[in-house]
């Protein structure tokens, strides 16, 4: 399995989707998490709403990082980690790589655990990196309006860390299953995108409607993110400083163990298929 | 007769009702190159990915090396290129190969020793997706020599190349047998296989039909005779070579069953007797006089079913 994971970080590392999904996903986090609200609060503070300036500038505050940091995870950073996995395993069909490293001997299922575990390498990558940034926007932002910085507690710190590996590492290995099942890297990302984008917001609008889809909205990997997102201090849409996605809909423990169920749900029907099915 | 080391037992591949690989008992031993030869859809790709466990078998079964096919244990010690080469556009061959190598912990080295045997180290550092299609089938090749392995199962390995392509592999492959290798490749080419192999086993519609040397599926090769009068030269032929079988062709000459060392003896009788040979030589079958015969005949019993 090591080997696997040697061999399959390589290729991630020199792999151009990589960075660009990194850097897509760091720009988006940076523009709607601190970019839009400073100048919303800049607005504010402008046109003399001292309230919604001082809520606005506390959302910006280095102390409200585990919160901002995983705002975004639930819609725009779960679609973007979830094409990226998708991408990883169903490219491997249309290039016919998965054929070649089968041939090569590794085993399918140790070739399959080096992908997963190289994702899962990115994903922490690509969180550590989210709260380095969201840290230096936030510690600029406050310095640039003479704020004393206030820094978040390491217990907090490491909330917000672990619920964005959780949400990113299950929205990874859903996008590595959908890559395997549809064994296309187009098909994979376009039913992922469907999916996180527009069937759990569709079914989430119905779901008070009729009370047996808001039973099934309700453990959908989305909701589950989302609620932990919300759990931990991330604003909803209707907030101020928030984002879609977050929700309150499930508690904290609720969304943690709904999460990690689809976590290994997913890994496991991934090592089904992979392990089962003609090559 | 060295030993064997790749052993089909009526390996069976179907997909819904359509039998795609029909019962293939196959034998290749070690340290030769083994042919499979079909014309295209024959099931050549679909048995060769049963060999290397790509694909399961609906039926039957085969030992690779004395272990199961797709067995990690077993496809270290075979180079497969099976279906043309599938290689990351975005990576260098160098790269996509050190990839390769890390899954079984292989070293820069192996990697720089397999571009070395396909002649792609000048180029190995150049991306994947600008090669042409010789050096990308190069490149699947030194994929498959990672490792040094016993054995290579090389699927139409000159399939897209032009004729310089095509002759530079052959003699890779002559190379690579030379070396000590069992090589087994597949191909509709039937020049490629009488140039390259030793042995055939030849597959139409999914079946097995034979499976022997390149001579022996040639048969035995005759001679062709065209002397007057014909009627002396019968006589002269049968006095001799003794009882061998003579035909009358139907340009009026003779082809007569007898192996060619025979010719100078033949060509001294005849002048002795005084009869006038305008022409005498060997007549061989082709592979792919006898490739259409057996296919033809397999057609025509499929259709008597």
């Amino acid at each position: 399995m090591i080997a696997s994971l040697r061999a399959e970080l390589l290729r991630l590392r020199k792999w151009p989707v990589t960075w660009v999904i990194t850097g897509v996903w760091l720009t988006l986090n940076v523009f709607f998490g601190y970019l839009l609200d400073y100048l919303s609060y800049r607005d504010a503070a402008g046109g003399g709403d001292r309230r919604l300036a001082g809520a606005l500038l506390a959302q910006l505050s280095p102390a409200q990082v585990p919160s901002t940091m995983v705002t975004g995870l639930p819609m725009f950073g779960s679609a973007l980690v979830l094409i990226l996995a998708a991408l990883a395993t169903g490219s491997g069909y249309g290039w016919n790589t998965w054929r070649t490293v089968f041939t090569q001997g590794p085993g399918r299922l140790s070739a399959l655990g080096g992908t997963l575990l190289a994702l899962a390498v990115v994903v922490v990558g690509f969180t550590v990196l989210t709260l380095l940034t969201d840290l230096a926007a936030s510690a600029i932002v406050t310095a640039a309006e003479g704020q004393a910085l206030t820094w978040p507690g390491l217990g907090e710190l490491a909330e917000g860390l672990s619920g964005a590996l959780l949400i990113g590492g299950t929205w990874a290995a859903g996008g590595a299953l959908l890559g395997i099942l549809a064994r296309s890297p187009g098909l994979s990302v376009g039913l992922g995108l469907v999916w996180v984008l527009i069937v759990e917001n569709l079914l989430r609008g119905v779901a008070s409607l009729l009370g047996a889809v808001e039973a099934v909205t309700d453990v959908l990997p989305g909701t589950a993110a989302g609620s932990l997102a919300g759990a931990l201090g991330a604003a909803g849409a209707a907030e101020v400083g928030g984002a879609p996605g977050v929700l309150t809909v499930l508690s904290g423990a609720q969304s943690i163990a709904l999460l990690a169920a689809y976590l290994v749900a997913f890994v496991v029907a991934a090592a089904l298929v992979m392990t089962r099915r003609d090559a | 007769m060295p030993e064997p080391i790749v052993v089909s037992d009526d390996l069976t591949k179907r997909y819904g009702r359509h039998t795609v690989v029909d019962a293939v008992s196959l034998t290749v031993h070690r340290g030769e190159i083994y042919g499979f030869l079909g014309p295209n859809g024959a099931g050549k790709t679909t048995t060769l990915r049963m060999l290397v466990g790509l694909v399961r078998p609906t039926r039957g079964s085969a030992r690779v090396l004395d272990g199961r096919p797709g067995d990690p244990s077993v496809l270290r010690r075979v180079g497969a290129l099976i279906e043309g080469p599938g290689f990351y556009p975005y990576l260098s061959g160098r790269d996509n190969l050190r990839v390769l190598a890390r899954y079984n912990r292989l070293t820069d080295a192996d990697v720089e020793q397999a571009l070395d045997q396909v002649d792609l180290s000048a180029r190995g550092g150049d991306p994947y997706k600008s090669y042409s299609l010789g050096m990308k089938q190069r490149l699947g090749v030194a994929a498959a020599l990672l490792g040094e392995p016993d054995l290579l199962i090389l699927d139409e390995p000159t399939n897209g190349l032009d004729p310089s392509g095509m002759a530079d592999m052959r003699d890779l492959i002559r190379k690579l047998a030379a070396q000590g290798r069992t090589v087994l490749l597949s191909s509709h080419l039937l020049g490629e296989v009488q140039q390259l192999c030793d042995r055939v086993g030849v597959i139409a519609d999914g079946r097995l039909l034979t499976e022997s040397t390149v001579a022996e599926l040639r048969g035995a090769s005759s001679l062709l005779v065209r002397a007057e009068p014909a009627v002396r030269a019968e006589q002269v032929i049968a006095a001799t070579l003794g009882a061998v079988d003579v035909r009358r062709t139907a340009d009026g000459g003779l082809e007569v069953h007898a192996e060619p060392d025979r010719n100078p003896e033949l060509v001294r009788a005849l002048v002795a007797a005084g009869v006038e040979v305008r022409e005498i030589r060997t007549s061989e079958r082709t592979l792919e006089e006898a490739f259409f015969e057996m296919t033809d005949h397999a057609s025509r019993e499929e259709l008597a079913r």
